[in-house]
C-alpha cells in the first residue's frame, strides 16, 4: 500500500465552515437593510457615498498591505468593506466626495494598518474616521449638514438638546422606528438596523450582550433622567453603534464578564454626553472611550475557570 | 429511577458523520496471519517480553511481564508460534519492541482461561488481581491501567464511580455497539469496580444522540443496583473526563488535581466489559472495539478486532479504500493522531481508524486572529485560548503558565471553531509541554 502521500498533521483534524471571510460577509448583509433606508429615506446619494468609501477601503486596504506593511493582501477578508460601509454610515448625506475618501484613507491606512491589521486595532476604525472628520470639519459633520430634500433639517436629538420650541417638531414614533428622520446615512432607520442586528446574533457573529447591556443601559438612565427612553432609543446612533460598531472584535473584550463592564460604560457614557454634555449625541465617543478601556477591562474580568481553586489565582 | 438529563458549559457541535457505521451490526473481523503485539500497549512502563522465537503460544497466554505497579501485563491474542521478537513501528511514530505471532488458526485457549467465580464470593483485592492479571487498562484512548485508578490512596473519599459512555467523537460508535450488544456485561463490570472501592454509587453517561443504547442500558440496571442512566446533550467535549464529571455531579475536579480528588473514578463502556469478561470467563483483554470508517473506506465498519492486527488488514475487511486515503488517524477527528503509515497494529487504545479522503484532509492555511471571541466561548474550562496560542507563539511561557495553560485539557474546541483557521490547540500544546520540562527543571 502507497502510504507515501498521507497528511500528518496535529489534532483537531475537523474545522468549522465559516471563516474570517464569511463572518464579515455576514456583517456585511446584515448591514443591507439600513443601507436601503438609506437610500429610500435620503435618495441615491447614499448609496454613492458608502459605495465610495467602500472602494478606498479596499484599495486602500490592498496598497498599505502590499507597499506599507509588505505583508499578504487580505482583501478578500471582507473586513475593509466592512469598515467602509461602517464609515459611510457615520456620514451625513450632504458629506462631500473628499470627505469620504479622506475618512476611509485614515480608518483603514492608519488605525487598522498601522497597527496591525484586522483584529490588532485597539480602537473602531470607522469610529476613530469619524472622530477625526467631526474634529478636522465640524460644520461639515454636524446638524446643520443634515440636508434632506435640500432643506437643512435637525437631528430628533438636536431638537432633543434644545428643548423649549424644538421639541415641538419632534418627529412621530413611526418616522423614528422607519427612519423617516435627520440623521446620518446609516443610523436613521431603527428597524433596518434591528433586522441586521437580529441576523446577526442569529448567525452567532455576535453575542447579545453587547448591544442588549448598551442599549438597556442607556433607556434606563434616560428614563431615570426623565426622559423618554423610547426616543433615545430610535433616534441618533445607538442602534447601529451598539449592534454594528461597539460589537467590533477587535477593540471589545473577549470575556463575558468584561462584555458586560464594556456596553455597561458605553451606556453610561453614551448618556451623559445625550443628557449633560455639549454634544448632542455620544454614541460615537463612549465606544471610542470604552475601546482604549478594553485590555484593562480584560484584564479585571477573567473568566473563573473550571476546577479554580480559591486564592489559586 | 428515571434517566437523568444534564450537560456541561462550553463546547461545539461539530458534524457527528456516526450514521456510517452506526446502523450496521457490530462485527468480528476474520483472524489475521500474523499479529504484531507491542509490549507498550499502555501508559507506564513498557513489558518485558517472556517469550522468544520459535515458542508456541495459546490464545491468551502472558507473552510480556508487566514492570512496575504502572504497567499490565500483555497476554497473546491468538495461539501460534512466536516468529520474532523485535522493534516494529508503533502508532506513536516510533518503533516499540513487540512480540510477533503467526496465527494457527486454531484459536487454541490457555489453559488459564477458567472463570474466576461471581462477583459475590470475591473480594475487593481479588477482584483487583484479576483486573491487574488480565491486562485491563482504559479503553477510551489513555489507556492507564485500570487496577491504579482502582487503588486510590487511603485519603481519599471515593463515592461513585462513573462510566464514560459519551463517546463525544465524532464518527466513532464503539461504545455505542457495544452498549447496544453487550448492556448487562457492561453493568457487571461497573458493579465489580463499585465494589473493590467499596461505593455504592454509580452514574453512566450517555451522550443523547445514542437512544438505542441509553434504553439498553436502562432496561440493564435493576433498581437495587443504585446505578443512574443520565442522558448528556449531545455536545464535544462531553466525553472529557472533567465535563463528564461536572455534567453527572455537578462536581469539579480541583485544577491540576485528578478525578479521585473530586470523589470520583471514571471508567470507559469498553474497560467496563473487559472487567466482566475477566471476571466471568477468565478471559484477559486481547481484543477490543473498532470503528473503521471516513470518506475513503468503501464499507464503514465497527469489529471486534484482536489486539496487534494490522491496521491495513481491517482497512481491506471494510473492502479496502474507495479513493485514495489523504489522512489516516488513529482515534477519533477531534483528538486522533495522524498516522504516516498504515502498517502499524491495533493496539488497546486504538479506538479508531479514521481515513479521510483529501477533501476531507484538507488543511486549512491559518490567517490572523480577529478576536471574535469564539474560542473563549467553546472552551470548557473557561479559558483564553487566543492569549495563550498568542504567548505561546512568542516563546513567552510564563505568560502562558498564567492564563492557566495547564488546565487546558486539548480537547482542540478552540482549533474547530476559529473562524481565522489558526492552531490554537497545538500551540497550547507546545506552552503546556515547555512549562512542565522548566518546572522540572527547577527542581
Amino acid at each position: 500500500m502507497n502510504n507515501e502521500f498521507l497528511t500528518v498533521s496535529s489534532s483537531p483534524h475537523i474545522r468549522a465552515s465559516h471563516s474570517t471571510a464569511t463572518v464579515m460577509r455576514d456583517v456585511v448583509i446584515a448591514l443591507m437593510p439600513a443601507f436601503v433606508a438609506g437610500i429610500i429615506f435620503l435618495g441615491i446619494n447614499s448609496a454613492l457615498i458608502t459605495l465610495l468609501c467602500v472602494v478606498t477601503s479596499v484599495v486602500t486596504e490592498a496598497l498599505m498591505q502590499k507597499y506599507v506593511m509588505k505583508r499578504t493582501v487580505t482583501i478578500n477578508d471582507w473586513s475593509a468593506v466592512v469598515t467602509g460601509i461602517l464609515l459611510a454610515f457615520n456620514l451625513p448625506i450632504s458629506a462631500p466626495w473628499w470627505m469620504a475618501v479622506i475618512g476611509s484613507v485614515f480608518a483603514i491606512a492608519i488605525v487598522k494598518q498601522c497597527f496591525g491589521g484586522i483584529g490588532q486595532n485597539f480602537i473602531n476604525p470607522a469610529l476613530a474616521a469619524r472622530a477625526f472628520l467631526l474634529a478636522s470639519w465640524p460644520t461639515r459633520m454636524t446638524s446643520s449638514a443634515f440636508l434632506t430634500d435640500s432643506y437643512t433639517a435637525a437631528t430628533p436629538l438636536a431638537l432633543l438638546k434644545e428643548g423649549g420650541e424644538a421639541a415641538t417638531a419632534l418627529p412621530s414614533y413611526m418616522d423614528l422606528f422607519m427612519g423617516n428622520i435627520a440623521g446620518s446615512i446609516g443610523e436613521i432607520s431603527a428597524f433596518a438596523l434591528l433586522i441586521g442586528g437580529v441576523y446577526l446574533i442569529v448567525r452567532q457573529v455576535i453575542s447579545w450582550r453587547i448591544p442588549v447591556v448598551f442599549i438597556g443601559t442607556v433607556m434606563v438612565i434616560t428614563f431615570i433622567a426623565g426622559q423618554d427612553p423610547l426616543y433615545h432609543l430610535m433616534a441618533g446612533g445607538l442602534m447601529l453603534g451598539a449592534f454594528f460598531m461597539a460589537t467590533d472584535y477587535s477593540s471589545s473584550p473577549v470575556t463575558v464578564k468584561g462584555q458586560i463592564i464594556y456596553a455597561l460604560g458605553c451606556g453610561i457614557i453614551t448618556s451623559v454626553i445625550r443628557l449633560w454634555g455639549g454634544y448632542p449625541e455620544g454614541v460615537s465617543y463612549s465606544i471610542l472611550l470604552m475601546n482604549v478601556a478594553t485590555p484593562l477591562i480584560e484584564r479585571f474580568s477573567m473568566p473563573r475557570i473550571y476546577g479554580e481553586v480559591k486564592g489559586d489565582a | 429511577m428515571d434517566i437523568k438529563h444534564s450537560t456541561f458549559k462550553g463546547g461545539i457541535h461539530p458534524p457527528y458523520r456516526k450514521e456510517l457505521t452506526k446502523d450496521k451490526p457490530l462485527i468480528t473481523v476474520a483472524a489475521p496471519e500474523v499479529v504484531v503485539i507491542p509490549m507498550s500497549l499502555h501508559i507506564g512502563a513498557p513489558c518485558k517480553p517472556v517469550v522468544k522465537k520459535g515458542d508456541k503460544v495459546k490464545k491468551g497466554q502472558l507473552i510480556g511481564e508487566a514492570n512496575g505497579f504502572v504497567s499490565v501485563p500483555i497476554h497473546a491474542s491468538v495461539s501460534g508460534e512466536v516468529k520474532a521478537v523485535e522493534p516494529r513501528l508503533h502508532p506513536n511514530g516510533q518503533k516499540v519492541m513487540s512480540v510477533v505471532i503467526e496465527n494457527d488458526m486454531e484459536e487454541s485457549l490457555h489453559e488459564d482461561i477458567i472463570s474466576r467465580g461471581e462477583l459475590e464470593n470475591l473480594s475487593p483485592q481479588e477482584i483487583k488481581d484479576i483486573i491487574l492479571n488480565a491486562g485491563i487498562v482504559g479503553l477510551g484512548g489513555a489507556t492507564f491501567p485500570t487496577h491504579v485508578k482502582l487503588s486510590p490512596p487511603p485519603d481519599k473519599n471515593i463515592d461513585c464511580v462513573i462510566i464514560n459512555a459519551a463517546e463525544c467523537e465524532p464518527y466513532l460508535t464503539t461504545d455505542d455497539h457495544l452498549m447496544r450488544d453487550f448492556p448487562e456485561k457492561i453493568v457487571y463490570g461497573l458493579k465489580a469496580m463499585m465494589k473493590v472501592l467499596g461505593v455504592d454509587k454509580g452514574f453512566i453517561g450517555i451522550e443523547d444522540n445514542k437512544p438505542e443504547a441509553i434504553e439498553a442500558m436502562f432496561k440493564a440496571v435493576d433498581e437495587k443496583d443504585n446505578i443512574e442512566i443520565y442522558s448528556l446533550h449531545t455536545k464535544y467535549p462531553q466525553g472529557s473526563e472533567k465535563q463528564l464529571i461536572a455534567a453527572v455531579t455537578g462536581r469539579e475536579v480541583p485544577s491540576g488535581a485528578l478525578p479521585m480528588d473530586a470523589g470520583v473514578v471514571v471508567s470507559n463502556v469498553g474497560t467496563a466489559l473487559a472487567v466482566s469478561d475477566a471476571i466471568r470467563l477468565g478471559m484477559p483483554l486481547i481484543e477490543r472495539v473498532v470503528t473503521v470508517t471516513g470518506s475513503a473506506i468503501t464499507d464503514p465498519q465497527t469489529m471486534i478486532v484482536k489486539i496487534g492486527t494490522s491496521v491495513n488488514h481491517l482497512i481491506e475487511a471494510c473492502g479496502g479504500f474507495s479513493e485514495p486515503p489523504a489522512k489516516v488517524i488513529n482515534g477519533g477527528p477531534m483528538m486522533g493522531i495522524a498516522q504516516f503509515s498504515t502498517d502499524i497494529p491495533v493496539i488497546k487504545a486504538t479506538s479508531g481508524i479514521l481515513c479521510l479522503n483529501e477533501k476531507d484532509a484538507y488543511v486549512p492555511e491559518p490567517s490572523q486572529c480577529i478576536r471574535c471571541g469564539k474560542c473563549v466561548s467553546v472552551c470548557p474550562v473557561k479559558l483564553l485560548p487566543l492569549y495563550i496560542s498568542e504567548y505561546s507563539l512568542r516563546r513567552d511561557f510564563d505568560k502562558c503558565k498564567s492564563y492557566n495553560a495547564l488546565d487546558c485539557v486539548e480537547c482542540g474546541s478552540c482549533s474547530f471553531i476559529c473562524p481565522a483557521k489558526r492552531t490554537l490547540v497545538s500551540s497550547i500544546r507546545v506552552a503546556k509541554r515547555e512549562i512542565i520540562a522548566s518546572s522540572r527543571k527547577g527542581n
